[in-house]
């Protein structure tokens, strides 16, 4: 089956005073129709302009996509025109950002805010954008839709708004989500309800979806497959029950060491990542993560490339991944 | 209504706990919201509605809550930096709440605070060395100039940083290095209480490792005294001795770190700890998980009896009319639900 979404050899950079930043450095990544898939890494890895990249979101004239192709349902999205991409934007893909407030238009009602969509994507009335802005907000579990949306964005709180970015994004069923830190924003029991919300959904509607966080435990339970990135790349990709059972990078082997777990005894002293992540103007040749890495071997001066290690589903970009991969067995 | 304050139980063995370094008792801190017709009050923010605990010397005390619940501003009562509305606050045997600004400068150098975010908390236009000589400079500290240099060398080898970083300005830093010089910035002032204010939660997962296990060494090595304020779960599991969660302006379980991720007492607790997501998908798939309805309420118009009760899976009648009092169930072990 082909994927809904495949992005080939993406390189996206962008121009700064410091030079030129290689922000996603040549990443491949698919998504089938429904799946959920997780982009993870830490400020900086390209995980969110990975998916603005995918929306042509990035802003010219520093940032550029300076190659790669980005195919959608067999179309490539580099090619299209403004024009057609006008179309795919919101319509057939959709983008839920981190923080709601600023993504609201805040001198126009929560109503309006759905129907503009609506009414151009898909040719709606007015009664008719009307009554699916109510449907749209009674399914993201707004109560009492009627009366919310003579609302601004300021009167809803920020779970509230958070669910009413969903609402938006669900607008002209798209088949594609790309949730963008969906509720690094929220406090812990809202962010329980909104990951909860948006599984229902993409579960009911058959919604595919793109979730990029930070955050190793959110990714755990929401995802089916996830892709580790760090400094521009992927380094490791794999179903989510085999990435955590058995980690094949050191990058994701140090992630999953340095935070403290609530199912775990309490350990005496965290086992931190040492040093810091890479300048990306100044990117070595060779694996970005050798400075900082417990395995490093004289070949990592060389690019590793992103290889099946052990099963032919989960991939690693590290020379010592089979090392590795029997060290954490033992 | 004066609880003891709600200090540490002696270990079990006729050992005694070390001396109580700060005592916060009936805590309340109201805002006024203005900006009505001719600036008058419209409505009162009760950020924090009698808060009572103690830190005893060399402990972390973890202060959790969700955004709101007045944690923060418990931080600042304790600091000086807000004057609280009533309530007391007694640090080394001084009664802060009575003391003149004057007096207030000594002790503000024994009480220090880490913030959350090191981007905006240092000044762009200062070198590394001068954020640093600064403080040591104006209260007399290291009066001597080459002394100073030198004792601003050690403060940033104490926090992991190279003595060329004192040439450096702010935006030459990474995030985590900003933070060892925010740590740096509170020990030069040879401080025995440091508030931390989420001192971790702007940083990258791989080196909030590092600052975590930084401030446990300097805890160590100096003695200090944290009262460390967050919202992420598991890393005040790992860093506190003992750990109070907060609700909409009130305390409403406190216990030593293991009683109380052990055996969470009240429902927000429990729903508060069910909620942190587990980085292993098999032990998510079966863990049971208490999705709390609806939101946190307005401290403007703070519900009736228990503030938790229109969110509480267990509520019953008596709930919504009667405030639970924060009581002890089990030695050293507080919380504030009627049917706890």
């Amino acid at each position: 089956m082909a994927a809904l979404l495949e992005v080939r050899n993406l390189k996206t950079t962008f121009q700064t005073a410091g030079g030129l930043v290689r922000a996603v450095n040549g990443v491949s990544w698919d998504i089938q129709e429904g799946e959920t898939v997780a982009l993870v890494g830490e400020s900086g890895c390209g995980k969110s302009v990975s998916a603005l990249s995918v929306m042509q979101l990035v802003a010219p004239p520093a940032g550029r996509i300076e190659g790669g192709e980005i195919l959608f349902k067999g179309r490539d999205l580099l090619k299209l025109t403004d024009e057609e991409m006008r179309h795919v934007r919101g319509r057939e893909i959709a983008m839920i950002f981190q923080e709601p407030m600023t993504s609201l238009n805040p001198v126009l009602t929560i109503g309006r805010q759905l129907t503009e969509g609506l009414e151009i994507h898909l040719n709606m009335t007015p009664e008719q954008s009307r009554a699916r802005a109510i449907e749209l907000l009674a399914m993201v579990g707004i109560p009492d839709p009627e009366r919310r949306l003579a609302q601004y964005p300021h009167h809803f709180s920020g779970g509230m708004r958070q669910r009413m970015m969903i609402a938006m994004a669900l607008a002209c069923n798209p088949s594609l989500i790309l949730a963008d830190e969906p509720t690094t924003a929220l406090d812990v029991t809202i962010q329980a309800q909104i990951l909860e919300l948006m599984r229902d959904l993409s579960r009911r509607l058959g919604v595919a979806m793109l979730i990029i966080t930070h955050n190793l435990g959110v990714v755990a339970r929401y995802a089916d497959r996830v892709n580790v990135m760090y400094a521009g790349r992927i380094i490791e990709r794999a179903t989510a029950a085999a990435l955590y059972a058995n980690p094949r990078h050191p990058y994701t082997l140090g992630l999953l060491r340095s935070v403290p777990r609530l199912d775990e005894p309490r350990r005496a002293r965290l086992a931190p990542i040492e040093g810091q992540p890479p300048d990306l103007t100044r990117l070595p040749r060779g694996c970005a993560f050798a400075p900082r890495c417990a395995y490093r071997v004289e070949r990592c001066d060389e690019p590793p490339p992103l290889e099946p290690v052990g099963a032919a589903d989960h991939l690693a970009a590290c020379w010592e991944a089979a090392r590795l991969m029997k060290e954490v067995a033992a | 209504m004066t609880t003891p304050a709600l200090r540490a139980t002696p270990p079990r063995g006729g050992g005694e706990t070390t001396p109580v370094l700060l005592e916060v008792s009936d805590l309340v801190k109201h805002f006024a919201v203005g900006g009505g017709f001719l600036g008058r009050a419209e409505g009162l923010v009760r950020a924090i509605d009698g808060v009572s605990f103690a830190i005893h010397r060399g402990e972390t005390l973890g202060l959790v809550g969700e955004s709101g619940c007045g944690k923060t501003t418990t931080g600042r009562c304790i600091l000086q930096l807000e004057r609280p509305t009533s309530g007391r606050i007694a640090f080394e045997g001084a009664e802060l709440t009575a003391l003149s600004q004057d007096e207030l400068r000594g002790v503000r150098r024994r009480m220090q605070v880490i913030f959350q975010d090191p981007y905006s908390s240092l000044n762009p236009r200062m070198t590394v060395g001068q954020i640093l000589e600064e403080p040591i400079k104006v209260h007399s500290i290291v009066p001597d100039q080459a002394a100073r240099a030198a004792r601003i060398r050690e403060l940033l080898t104490q926090v992991g940083l190279h003595s060329q970083h004192a040439d450096r300005y702010p935006h030459q830093l990474s995030g985590g290095q900003r933070q060892r010089v925010g740590i740096a910035r509170a020990l030069a002032m040879e401080p025995s209480l440091i508030v931390c204010d989420e001192p971790v939660s702007a940083l990258d997962v791989s080196i909030q490792a590092q600052i975590i296990n930084l401030l446990e060494e300097l805890q160590t090595r100096l003695g200090l005294t944290y009262l460390f304020i967050a919202h992420d779960l598991s890393v005040v599991r790992h860093i506190s001795d003992r750990v109070a969660v907060m609700y909409l302006g009130k305390i409403v379980e406190l216990a030593d770190r293991q009683a109380l991720y052990e055996d969470p007492l009240h429902p927000y607790t429990r729903a508060l700890l069910s909620a942190v997501p587990i980085p292993d998908p098999q032990l998510e798939a079966r863990r049971e998980r208490v999705v709390l309805r609806g939101e946190v309420p307005s401290a403007l118009n703070p519900p009736s009896g228990c503030v938790f009760h229109p969110r509480c899976p267990i509520a019953i009648d008596r709930c919504s009319a009667e405030i639970p009092p924060l009581r002890e169930i089990k030695p050293g072990h507080w919380a504030a639900c009627h049917l706890a």
